[in-house]
């Protein structure tokens, strides 16, 4: 397909969406700017790298919170002198900051290494079965950590303040956004999307494959590293629930509500999210349905499940219908509305 | 010349080297560990063992189920933790209704129907989901496995919440039958028959698997089906027939294993999860799709998971967790597809 079709109309939607971001927080509630928003964008932020691993490189990975867990617990062990739990380094912040990213990018290339001969549905296994070891060595390992995890992490003074850690974690969801549909230009975006769509060829092509998904799956690890820094940042805390196997599933569901194959998905997703997990309860007569926030995760699976039967693309698959819908009411059929790629396929055919 | 037989051999010194040393550290070493060298303390390596192949029966149970309905359909059933979870809760449930107690039942109070019974209505139960699950969300969508993958995680969290909301968030457990409720001594050690029983059971229904895969017309279908599905459908044989047995047989044994699970180490809720990830590690280590690798892959999962709290330096038993991924990592820089897998 053409790369540079409709360059500058793609951005418009975008962008529209960061200005009223940045205004945000003159208007919106406290609570909503610094709790809802800010963490919907850190979820969406790591969200984001699986939906790039899925539309690049056709990998369905469960580890990206594993590594968001990670950076997160290299934070909590470098940075507390005096802590309940960790190692208690007392390192300063902005190294730890640092060794949580490479400590997380190393991690991420070890995994990734080991599971970048796998495809498709087996990725996905292997990946949650990364998760849910990943779970139980925090939790085991008393030394790192434990299951009551390590509380009483505060932000660098410079982010101290939520609004602070909102506008941090925007101009690093738009970094990713950015960087992420830069990547697809480059030599290494085109060739990874080449191994998804036929490997072998690749291979044959002299295309190290295994590399390739390597090192996406390391960009990604260290990508969802910077989300879990902000996680931290955010929640003062890090515990080994966060990487559970049930929050591991609720970010794919992040994902999948907003629909994979596109990136604004993510953060659409983790907004969608986010909003029910907080405003649920005042929704009226959901109660007299049974469905209680107790009952979130029964909310959460049926609408997963509506969404994967009815409509794969998620979200945004509906945000595109409506708007192809609207354009051919109006008769605008601009050239300009890329048309659908391989990569924009919602589910990537995996076999 | 160099370059061959680095490939050739690499892998092998890779395995071979790591299990010579665990193997002897095991037998002769094992100084500073609860159970000692095996060659000192022969009781607790038997024990150590037992441990391991016992649970490893209960594992393949459990994953011969997620297996089989891989292999046919390629379908990843990402609710079969949620599908034994349900069956254990069931056959607690109604095991408490045919003793006549809620709580503080004890083994004498338990007939040996009481335990059967309820097993095979939480089996039963879970299988019925099963096959529903298969009728309604992933008949019509055969071959998209992902998005398979997804329904059935969507299932599993539904499930698994209303299994919460149901019976509470205490772990709960089932109680073996009187009748294998005793221990007997070897090499001066303790052992619960119980454990026993459990194998005997596994390999009762990896038995009748067997015939059923092997020696009946339906096995040879599905045996037929797992290597080339579009070549069956052409002989017009109705293998959609095929898929719903499998998927009926699969959840059943998710429910089998369910409640011998919840007899084995009680369940809460999170076990769906766990046994989830235990059938992932065993298929992922023995191959996906294969039976035979069910076996295997229970077989070392069970006694790595056995062998490594007890003979790992006492300060350090938390770290047997990182030998479950170790064994995964050498299983799979060796043969990425497990052991009996076969790349797609």
């Amino acid at each position: 397909m053409n790369y540079r079709s409709g360059r500058g109309a793609g951005y418009i939607a975008p962008l529209i969406v960061l200005v009223f971001l940045i205004v945000l927080p003159t208007f919106g509630s406290k609570f909503f700017v610094e709790f809802v928003v800010t963490r919907a964008l850190i979820l969406g932020l790591v969200a984001s790298t699986i939906v790039f691993l899925s539309a690049y490189g056709g990998m369905v990975s469960l580890a990206q919170l594993l590594a968001y867990g990670v950076a997160g617990f290299v934070i909590g062990n470098c940075v507390p002198k005096a802590s309940n739990k960790g190692l208690k380094l007392g390192l300063n912040p902005w190294v730890a900051v640092v060794a949580a990213l490479v400590i997380t990018a190393f991690v991420a290339l070890i995994l990734g290494a080991l599971s970048s001969r796998t495809f498709g549905i087996y990725f996905l296994m292997l990946t949650l079965t990364y998760a849910v070891i990943g779970y139980y060595v925090f939790g085991q390992v008393a030394t790192i950590s434990g299951f009551g995890g390590i509380t009483g992490l505060d932000p660098p003074s410079l982010f101290h303040g939520h609004a602070r850690l909102y506008y941090l974690a925007l101009a690093f969801s738009a970094l990713a956004y950015i960087g992420f549909r830069a990547i697809r230009r480059t030599p290494f975006g085109v060739a990874l999307e080449g191994i998804r769509d036929d490997p072998i060829r690749m291979a044959s092509l002299g295309f190290h494959v295994p590399l390739h998904r390597a090192l996406a799956f390391t960009l990604a690890g260290f990508v969802a590293a910077i989300a879990g820094v902000l996680n931290v940042w955010w929640n003062g805390q890090i515990d080994p629930n966060t990487v559970s196997i049930s929050e591991t599933i609720h970010l794919l569901i992040i994902a999948v509500i907003g629909g994979i194959g596109r990136l604004e998905g993510a953060w659409l997703g983790a907004l969608v999210y986010v909003a029910a997990n907080n405003y649920l309860r005042d929704l009226p007569l959901v109660d007299r349905i049974g469905l209680t926030e107790a009952r979130f995760n029964t909310v959460v699976g049926l609408v997963v499940l509506g969404i994967v039967v009815l409509s794969p693309d998620g979200l945004m698959g509906l945000v595109d219908k409506v708007r192809n819908a609207a354009q051919k009411r109006t008769g605008v059929g601009r050239s300009a509305a890329p048309p659908r790629s391989a990569a924009h396929a919602a589910l990537p055919n995996t076999s | 010349m160099l370059a061959t037989w680095r490939r050739r051999r690499l892998p092998a010194i890779a395995v071979g080297l790591p299990i010579a040393f665990v193997v002897s550290w095991v037998l002769f070493f094992a100084s500073g560990t609860s159970a000692g060298a095996a060659i000192h303390e022969p009781g607790k390596f038997l024990v150590t063992l037992l441990d391991g192949v016992t649970f490893a029966g209960l594992m393949f149970v459990v994953a011969s189920g997620f297996t089989l309905i891989f292999g046919l359909m390629r379908t990843v059933n990402m609710a079969h933790g949620a599908l034994f979870l349900l069956a254990a809760y069931i056959a607690i449930d109604l095991q408490q209704k045919m003793v006549g107690k809620s709580h503080n039942i004890e083994p004498r109070d338990v007939a040996v129907a009481s335990w059967v019974v309820p097993m095979l209505v939480g089996a039963g139960v879970a299988a019925v989901l099963g096959i529903v699950i298969q009728q309604v969300f992933l008949r019509w969508n055969q071959g998209q496995d992902l998005r398979q993958a997804l329904i059935t995680v969507a299932i599993s969290v539904i499930v698994a919440d209303q299994l919460l909301a149901r019976f509470g968030g205490l772990a709960t457990r089932m109680i073996w039958p009187q009748a294998v409720t005793h221990f007997f001594k070897i090499f001066g050690q303790r052992y619960a028959t119980s454990r026993l029983f459990m194998l005997g059971v596994a390999l009762l229904v990896g038995a009748l698997l067997w015939l059923w895969l092997n020696k009946t017309r339906m096995g040879l279908v599905i045996r037929a089906g797992v290597d080339d599905q579009g070549m069956v459908r052409a002989l017009g044989i109705n293998i959609t027939a095929a898929f719903a047995v499998t998927f009926f047989v699969g959840a059943l044994l998710a429910g089998m294993g369910g409640a011998m699970g919840a007899s084995f180490a009680g369940v809460a809720p999170g076990a769906d999860g766990q046994w989830l990830l235990n059938s992932l590690v065993v298929v992922i280590i023995g191959g996906l799709g294969s039976i035979k690798g069910a076996a295997a892959g229970s077989l070392l999962y069970g006694i790595v998971v056995a062998f490594s709290p007890a003979y790992l330096p006492t300060a350090y038993t938390f770290y047997a967790i990182i030998l479950t991924f170790a064994l995964l990592a050498v299983v799979l820089a060796v043969r990425p597809y497990g052991l009996f897998g076969k790349p797609e």
